[in-house]
Parts: C-alpha cells; sequence; structure tokens
C-alpha cells in the first residue's frame, strides 16, 4: 500500500473518529427522545429499543412548547428585521462614505459587545418594569436586537465593502444618483451576505439564554426559559427533556448547516480570508 | 467638436499636491495618450476629466465649456474601468443599457442603440449572458460596448488592456485602432506599456511625479525626447544613456569623450554647453554599428536571438553594458571582443547636466 | 455610427451636485444606529452607576444614598477573588481547550478524506445547540453518576464513577462549555487553513521540512490573525458565561464555580440587593472595558 494511501485511511479513521465523538451527545440526545423515561434511564443504555413518540405527544403539556416556540419565532424573527432595518444604512454609509471617524465609530460599537449583559440587568429589568415590558415579546425584542446590533453591523459592513468600488463609479457615469445606486447593484449584488448576516442574528437570537431567563416568564418565555426550567429535579423525565431539546434546537441545526460558510465570513469580520 | 481643455489644474490631497499648473489641449478626434510610470498620476489625470475625481485648481473645459462642478453623467464622456466593472447580476444587453434606461430612453430606442453597439463589438450572440460567463476579452467588449452607447464626445480608457493575456492584447490594440476611425470620436487612453502608447496614439503626453514630460506625436517623442527620461521611457529595448564630458564645440557639432576616453561628435548646438560641462549622449541600440575601427570597444557579455534581430549587451567598461541591435543572422557570439561605432545616419541624443534635451545645431545649408 | 452633440447642463443648474454627492449627508443614514448603540449603552450604564451608590434593596425599603457602601461590601466581600479567580480560570481553560483542539481539528479536516464533508457536518453540529441544552445533556444524560452514560462506561470497567458536578463541578463546566466552542474554533481555523498558499507549503517540503516543521513555521503563523480573532471573540462570551452554570451547579458548590455574571445574578434577583448588584454589575463592565481594550487595540490593527 502507498504511504499515501496508508495516511489516507488514518485520516479518514481519525477524523470520522472525532466528528463521532463531537456530535455524540447530540446524537445521543435525539436517541432518547424517542425512548420511554424507563428505556432512557435504563443501564446499560440501550442502543436499540422500540421508539415511542409519546414523549413529543406529552411535551406541550409539561412546558407548553408551542408557545415557547411561538415566541423564540417572534422574538427572532422580529428582532432580526429590524436590527438589519437600522443596520443597513449605517452600514452602507460607513463603507462607500467613509470619514476620518468611520473606523473609530465601528470600534465603537463593537466595544458595545464587550459590555457584560449582567452588568446592565439592574437597570434594564426595572426600566423593563417601569416601562410595562417585563415579560414580553416586545421588551425581549428589544433587547436582543441591542445585543445582536453591533455583529449585524459589523457583518453588512464586510459584506458591502466587497462590492468593488469601481462597480459603483461606473454606475455614477452612467447617471445614477446614490439612491439609484443602492436600488439597482448594491442590494442585488450584496443579497446574499443580507441573507446570511439574517440568518446569523436568527441563530443567535434563538440561542439567547441570558436575558429570556431573566426578564421573561409565563408570557413571552421563549424555548431557552422552557429547556431551563427543566433544570429543577422533579423526578426523572429525561426522555421527555431529550424531545423537548431535539425540538428546540432543530430548526437552528438545520440552518446553520445550511450556511456555515457564510457565517464564518461574518463571525470574523472578513478578517480572515 | 470634442476637445478637452486643462488649464493650470492642480490636485491636493490634503497637504500633499500632487499636481501643479497642468496644462493640456486635446483636438477633436484624436486619440492621445497618457502614459508614464506607476504614480505618475496619469489614472488621476483621467479621472479628474471624468469627475470621478475633484480638481483643487484650474479650469476642465470640454467643447469650451467649463465643467468644473458638472457631474460625471451629464459631461458628455463615457469612460472604460480597467477591471471593466460591469454590474455582474445583469445581462450583458442590461449593461449595455443601463444609463439609458435610468435617463429613461424609451425601451425601443434603448433596444435599438443596443443592438448598434453590440454590432459594432461583434456581442450580438452575447447579449443574454452574465459577465460571470464571459471570457475577459468578450468582458471588455462589453465594457467598451457601454461606454459607445451613451454616444459620448469623449471615450475615456483607463488601462484597459492590462488585464488580458499578451496575445488577445496586440489583437485588443487592433480592434481599438479600428474603433476609434470607425467611430471618429475623441478618446483619452491611459497606460503605463509605452508600446501601446506608441502603436495607437496620434499624440502622447508623458507623465512623471504629476508633471507633463512632454507631448507630440510617437515618432517625435522617439527621435527628439525633450529629457532623459522621456528617451528612457519611450522605445524598447532602452536607449542606452552614457555620461559624458564636452571636449570641443563647433558650429555644426559638439565633441563629447566617454570616461573611456572615447570621443564622439554629436549635432547638438554648442552654444547651449561649455566646454568640459557634464552631459549625458544618447544612443538608440540600432543606432550602433559593429566596425572594426569604431571607436567604443567592449566584449559582448549576452546575445539574444529574436529570429527578426539580435540583441547584444556589450560590456564596455566601468560596469556600463551597451545594448546593440543587429540583423536577425548576425554570427556574433558571447565572450567576442567587438568594435562599436555610430552608424552612419544614426543621430546622436545629447542632454544637459540637469537631463533636458540639447537643441540640434544649426545645419550649414546644403551645397 | 455618427456622434450626436451632447450639451452639458448649464452650469449653473449642476453646481451644488457635485458637491453634495461628496459629501453625502451620511447622519441620517447612521443616526438610527448610532443613536440606539448610545442609548443602550449610556442610560443603563448611568441606572447602574447611580444605583450602585443607593443601598437599595427590594425587600426592605429604600435606604437613600450610601455612598462607597456597596462597593466596600463588594470588594471585602471574602467570597470576591474567588469569584474573580473562577471567572478568570473559565476564560484561560476554556480558550486553551477549544483553540487546542480546534487547531488540531482544523489542520485534520484541511486534507480531504472520505465522507468529509458529512464528517465536517458532525463537528460542527454542537455550535448551533443552545446552551441550556447542552448543559442539561452533558448534565443528565452523559454526566450523571447514576444513570449516565459515563458512568456506565466506568462502571462497565470496574471503575466507580465520577460524580462530576460535585467532585470537579469547574472542569465538569469548562468540558460543556469547551464541546460547545470547539466546532466555533475549528470553522474558522480551517476556513483560514484553506487560504494558506500551497506553494509556501511545497517550498517547505523542497527545503526538507518535515511535517512537524511545516506545522509549526508555516501553518502555526498563518493562524495567528485568525487565533487572534477566535481569542477575542471567545472571551467576550466566556466572561459572560451563564445558562450552562445556571442550569448545571448553580454556581455550586458553595461558590466553586461562580462566576462573576452569576455572582450578580444571585445578588439582584435571588437576594433582591439591587444596590449590590449595581455595584457588581460596574465591577464587571470595568473588567470587561479592560480586556476590550487590549483586544481592540490588538485586533484593530488586523482589521
Amino acid at each position: 500500500m502507498r504511504p499515501s494511501t496508508r495516511w489516507l485511511i488514518v485520516r479518514t479513521i481519525l477524523g470520522w473518529l472525532v466528528a463521532l465523538v463531537m456530535a455524540f451527545p447530540v446524537f445521543w440526545m435525539a436517541l432518547a427522545a424517542f425512548k420511554t423515561e424507563l428505556d432512557a434511564i435504563a443501564s446499560p443504555p440501550l442502543l436499540f429499543f422500540t421508539p415511542t413518540l409519546e414523549n413529543f405527544a406529552e411535551m406541550n403539556e409539561r412546558v407548553d412548547y408551542i408557545a415557547h416556540a411561538w415566541n423564540s419565532i417572534a422574538v427572532a424573527f422580529f428582532s432580526t428585521a429590524v436590527a438589519i432595518l437600522v443596520a443597513a444604512p449605517a452600514a452602507y454609509s460607513m463603507a462607500f462614505h467613509p470619514t476620518r471617524r468611520t473606523k473609530d465609530i465601528l470600534l465603537w460599537m463593537l466595544s458595545t459587545k464587550f459590555m457584560p449583559a449582567v452588568g446592565v440587568l439592574v437597570p434594564i429589568y426595572l426600566i423593563l418594569i417601569w416601562a410595562g415590558l417585563l415579560d414580553t415579546r416586545t421588551g425581549l425584542i428589544i433587547i436582543t436586537l441591542m445585543a445582536n446590533l453591533p455583529l449585524i453591523i459589523w457583518m453588512l459592513y464586510s459584506y458591502f465593502k466587497e462590492v468593488p468600488g469601481e462597480i459603483l463609479e461606473a454606475s455614477r457615469m452612467d447617471g445614477a444618483k446614490p439612491l439609484q445606486q443602492l436600488v439597482h447593484l448594491l442590494i442585488p449584488m450584496a443579497a446574499p451576505g443580507v441573507a446570511s448576516t439574517a440568518l446569523l442574528a436568527i441563530i443567535l437570537s434563538w440561542n439567547e439564554s441570558f436575558w429570556c431567563i431573566n426578564v421573561t416568564a409565563v408570557n413571552s418565555g421563549t424555548l431557552a426559559l422552557a429547556i431551563a426550567s427543566f433544570s429543577n429535579p422533579e423526578g426523572f423525565f429525561w426522555a421527555k427533556l431529550s424531545a423537548a431539546s431535539l425540538a428546540s434546537i432543530a430548526p437552528i441545526m438545520v440552518f446553520g448547516w445550511l450556511t456555515q460558510r457564510q457565517l464564518v465570513r461574518g463571525l470574523t469580520f472578513g478578517a480572515v480570508k | 467638436m470634442s476637445t478637452v481643455q486643462l488649464k493650470a489644474v492642480s490636485k491636493q490631497y490634503g497637504a500633499v499636491e500632487v499636481m501643479k499648473g497642468l496644462d493640456l489641449s486635446v483636438r477633436d478626434r484624436e486619440f492621445i495618450v497618457f502614459v508614464g510610470p506607476s504614480g505618475c498620476g496619469k489614472s488621476t489625470l483621467l479621472r479628474m476629466i471624468a469627475g470621478l475625481e475633484e480638481i483643487t485648481a484650474g479650469d476642465l473645459f470640454i467643447d469650451g465649456t467649463r465643467v468644473n462642478d458638472v457631474p460625471p453623467d451629464a459631461r458628455g464622456l463615457a469612460m472604460v474601468f480597467q477591471s471593466y466593472a460591469l454590474y455582474p447580476h445583469m445581462t450583458v444587453a442590461s449593461n449595455l443599457g443601463f444609463a439609458l434606461r435610468l435617463a429613461r430612453v424609451p425601451r425601443a430606442e434603448r433596444e435599438a442603440k443596443v443592438r448598434a453597439a453590440a454590432k459594432i463589438l461583434q456581442l450580438e450572440n452575447l447579449l443574454d449572458r452574465k459577465p460571470g460567463q464571459l471570457s475577459g476579452g468578450q468582458r471588455q467588449r462589453v465594457a467598451i460596448g457601454r461606454a459607445i452607447v451613451r454616444q459620448p464626445k469623449v471615450f475615456l480608457f483607463d488601462e484597459p488592456l492590462s488585464n488580458l493575456d499578451a496575445a488577445l492584447r496586440v489583437q485588443m490594440r487592433i480592434e481599438l485602432a479600428r474603433l476609434h476611425r470607425e467611430l471618429s470620436a475623441t478618446m483619452i487612453y491611459v497606460t503605463h506599456d509605452q508600446v501601446e502608447a506608441m502603436t495607437m496614439a496620434d499624440r502622447i503626453v508623458v507623465l512623471r511625479a504629476g508633471v507633463i514630460e512632454q507631448v507630440g506625436t510617437p515618432l517625435e517623442l522617439y527621435n527628439r525626447p525633450a529629457s532623459t527620461f522621456v528617451a528612457g521611457f519611450i522605445g524598447s529595448p532602452k536607449i542606452n544613456l552614457l555620461p559624458v564630458t564636452v571636449t570641443a564645440g563647433s558650429p555644426i557639432g559638439v565633441k563629447v569623450s566617454l570616461p573611456s576616453n572615447v570621443a564622439i561628435a554629436v549635432p547638438a548646438a554648442a552654444d547651449a554647453l561649455p566646454v568640459g560641462a557634464s552631459a549625458t549622449l544618447g544612443l538608440r541600440p540600432e543606432a550602433l554599428v559593429v566596425s572594426s575601427d569604431g571607436p567604443i570597444g567592449g566584449e559582448v557579455s549576452v546575445v539574444e536571438h529574436l529570429g527578426g534581430e539580435t540583441l547584444v549587451y556589450v560590456d564596455i567598461g566601468g560596469a556600463t553594458l551597451m545594448t546593440v541591435k543587429l540583423a536577425g543572422n548576425d554570427p556574433v557570439r558571447v565572450g567576442e571582443k567587438v568594435r562599436l561605432a555610430v552608424g552612419p545616419t544614426a543621430v546622436p541624443l545629447l542632454f544637459n547636466a540637469e537631463g533636458r534635451a540639447v537643441r540640434a545645431a544649426i545645419q550649414p545649408a546644403m551645397q | 455610427m455618427k456622434i450626436e452633440a451632447h450639451s452639458p447642463p448649464p452650469p449653473g443648474v449642476q453646481r451644488g451636485w457635485l458637491k453634495q454627492q461628496r459629501r453625502v449627508r451620511t447622519w441620517p443614514l447612521m443616526a438610527p444606529a448610532v443613536g440606539l448603540l448610545l442609548v443602550w449603552m449610556i442610560v443603563p450604564l448611568v441606572l447602574t452607576l447611580w444605583y450602585s451608590f443607593q443601598g437599595y434593596n427590594l425587600l426592605s425599603p429604600p435606604q437613600g444614598f450610601v455612598g462607597l457602601d456597596n462597593y466596600v461590601y463588594l470588594l471585602t466581600d471574602p467570597g470576591l477573588p474567588q469569584v474573580v479567580w473562577n471567572t478568570l480560570a473559565i476564560v484561560v481553560l476554556a480558550l486553551s481547550t477549544t483553540i487546542g483542539f480546534g487547531i488540531l481539528f482544523a489542520v485534520l479536516y484541511d486534507q480531504p478524506f472520505l465522507g468529509r464533508g458529512v464528517a465536517r457536518l458532525l463537528v460542527i453540529a454542537p455550535f448551533f445547540v443552545m446552551p441550556t441544552v447542552s448543559a442539561l445533556v452533558w448534565k443528565n444524560l452523559l454526566m450523571h453518576p447514576v444513570y449516565g452514560l459515563f458512568a456506565w462506561v466506568s462502571r462497565s470497567f470496574g471503575i466507580a464513577p465520577i460524580d462530576w458536578f460535585a467532585d470537579h463541578p469547574m472542569m465538569a463546566i469548562v468540558i460543556i462549555i469547551s464541546w460547545e466552542w470547539i466546532p466555533f474554533v475549528t470553522l474558522i481555523l480551517l476556513t483560514s487553513l484553506q487560504s494558506l498558499d500551497r506553494d509556501q507549503v511545497e517550498a517547505a517540503r523542497m527545503d526538507g521540512a518535515g511535517p512537524f516543521a511545516t506545522f509549526f513555521f508555516i501553518t502555526l503563523p498563518h493562524l495567528g490573525r485568525p487565533i487572534a480573532v477566535v481569542v477575542m471573540l471567545e472571551t467576550i462570551f466566556f466572561l459572560s458565561v451563564y445558562a450552562e452554570i445556571l442550569v448545571t451547579t448553580v454556581g455550586g458548590p458553595g461558590l466553586e464555580t461562580t462566576n462573576i455574571p452569576f455572582y450578580i445574578y444571585s445578588r439582584a434577583l435571588l437576594a433582591y440587593d439591587v444596590g449590590g448588584a449595581s455595584a457588581g454589575g460596574i465591577f464587571a463592565i470595568v473588567i470587561a472595558n479592560i480586556v476590550a481594550f487590549f483586544f481592540v487595540r490588538s485586533i484593530a490593527r488586523q482589521l
């Protein structure tokens, strides 16, 4: 056997070993979702069993899955939509009409993300109470929006910067005013970038836990809160926990898998080529 | 009439002045080329004419009208960019027609003009493709087509051929020349390649560090360069420039002497240079011949056989290599000791200590 | 084709346009984003600052201005050094684990092998799992000393199972966090590796470099930049780890796994001590800004 083939086999084995180890917890949880409670805690752990859907059926009873899921969707969607509406003009202006202060402003925006959420938990909490927004979807949307805004502006900025300046100049020679440039050229050319930014924002907001757990409860709790409530040991219900968890993370897993390349681009602000 | 005039044009970036007091007049229907090394300001100048860069001081006239404050699309110009700058998400037809669409030209008229431009550049069967599906040469033609559709007074080209491979470049040169004749338009062309400049231009503007070194026809620049810079920039292979000292002057010329004490006669005006002054002698490679009693002696260092001609690099001492152009079948070999002379019809060039050309001596009337 | 005359419009009409074009009014475009972030940053900050000087406990009547009492109480709290230490420990341990494994996995996945595409998707998976879900899965399904998978495995080998959250809570938390974030690092480093110029690697081979030399002298330096970005991003998130702790150890046993965010959370929402929590909040903000200062300076050059 040639050395290169031997290497290939070694790499294949190692590569798959790593993949299976990393994915194992998710896989194991997915299995448990279809087991009965007894099967779930059986020892030795069962790889083969009779699958059942009872957990998914009962899931709704324990934590009102539907309501929480709906909240997750609403918060993710609205906070992302508003964030992009606010971020796009700013990103456009910084990418194509930069001033001396543009770099500073960008870094300042990023630095607001460094502010730890706990630091402002108290006043935010009190402001929400005062504004009547505690435990409401609107309140959570606003907070999630603010938390993700810096990242979104950064990503849009880096996508806009990729549009070659010469194309916009050519359009100026052709007689395009700034608004026409935006509509006819920029948006079609940057559409994929805007889409993957939106995707990342949705993922981040879906997984957001800190604010969810602390400022929402019955009315506007999202799935993150629902899962967190499972941590109180009230008896063993791991199968149901697994079912609820699987149902909570499945949409995002699919999203993430579909868009991994764009996510990397955005996450590293294009600094990684 | 499509003329362009620059009067005392300057360009400043912040506190740095990159161009000062430029004067230039582009004639109707001429093909003028801005040429010079990187950073000389040729692209900046073009962009100022286009309206993409601001003119700090001075005036720009198109057809006699001052256009400093007129937006780019209202100046009657069209520009072909180095990277073509095609709109990637639009078809070729949409690319060509974009400007007309912005100007709200009715559809029928727009399509007719697009088709006409496509016909000139043989793009008819590519109209439905997107730029990503075209080759480099095709994309370039679309970029030119986009300019043609606007029927501008003046075409601006910013190094349009530099992204093409060598063979395609030669082909496009010919096409551009044909286009110029067919459209009878004024064309301002920027390049760093002196071969492009020489082959395509009616007149050439040589720029260096934001200053115009010389303006003239290709042959003028070749035969009567105004400075050592122009002499060295125009002409391939590069002219031989040798430091010399003036030894004697006479009504028909001066005698100069090379460091090796070899004397050469140059028909330059003697009153421009005192005896003993330092100067630079310019000898084109084709101005030299191998001759057994030639004044310059040396050893052949490198021989390049090009087939149609032979380039010989002769080491004449003092770490100086002279380039000599000989016939294609010349039997000279590396290591041979040769003697060089100035050819019977050649005209040596002389430049003073500042590098400016010394004017020719007034020739006595022919008997 | 004849060129028709095309006269420019009279100068007076157009004069302002160029100036306008140059200085496109960017303020209306930037205002919403800048405004919102400004409010988001300043208002809570000012309020937190104000509350930190108040003796305000939601359970008892407000005491009004108490000066630096809250800060003194905070800084003299015997548990504080432990909390700060825990916070830093989590950050450092998680950083080293994720980056160490991330580099190895990235190098492994850089070269093609059979079924690499699918394998890569599996490796990436943990990043998209909600932190609460991750923590619960690890705590109950894997690490549980009686019913967990690890317990069964060690019993099969005749070893007593480890009670992770009682005996090694910090390590358990770091393991969970690392599992969540290794995919992130792997993805970013892998992308960067794909842009590594193969010519360089081949030149090194010609110079006689073996796999280890190539790794140290070519691969690692090339990864320097993305690693810096990763360190910055991960630090932002690791300093504020919260969900994983809440759902598993609740900061315990004792204070063993309490970090600064959790500490403040327990003060504010469990002890209802608004003043004290605010002082803690300011403390956390100061630390975060110190870290931010260093990172933003070094990263700013890269961007």
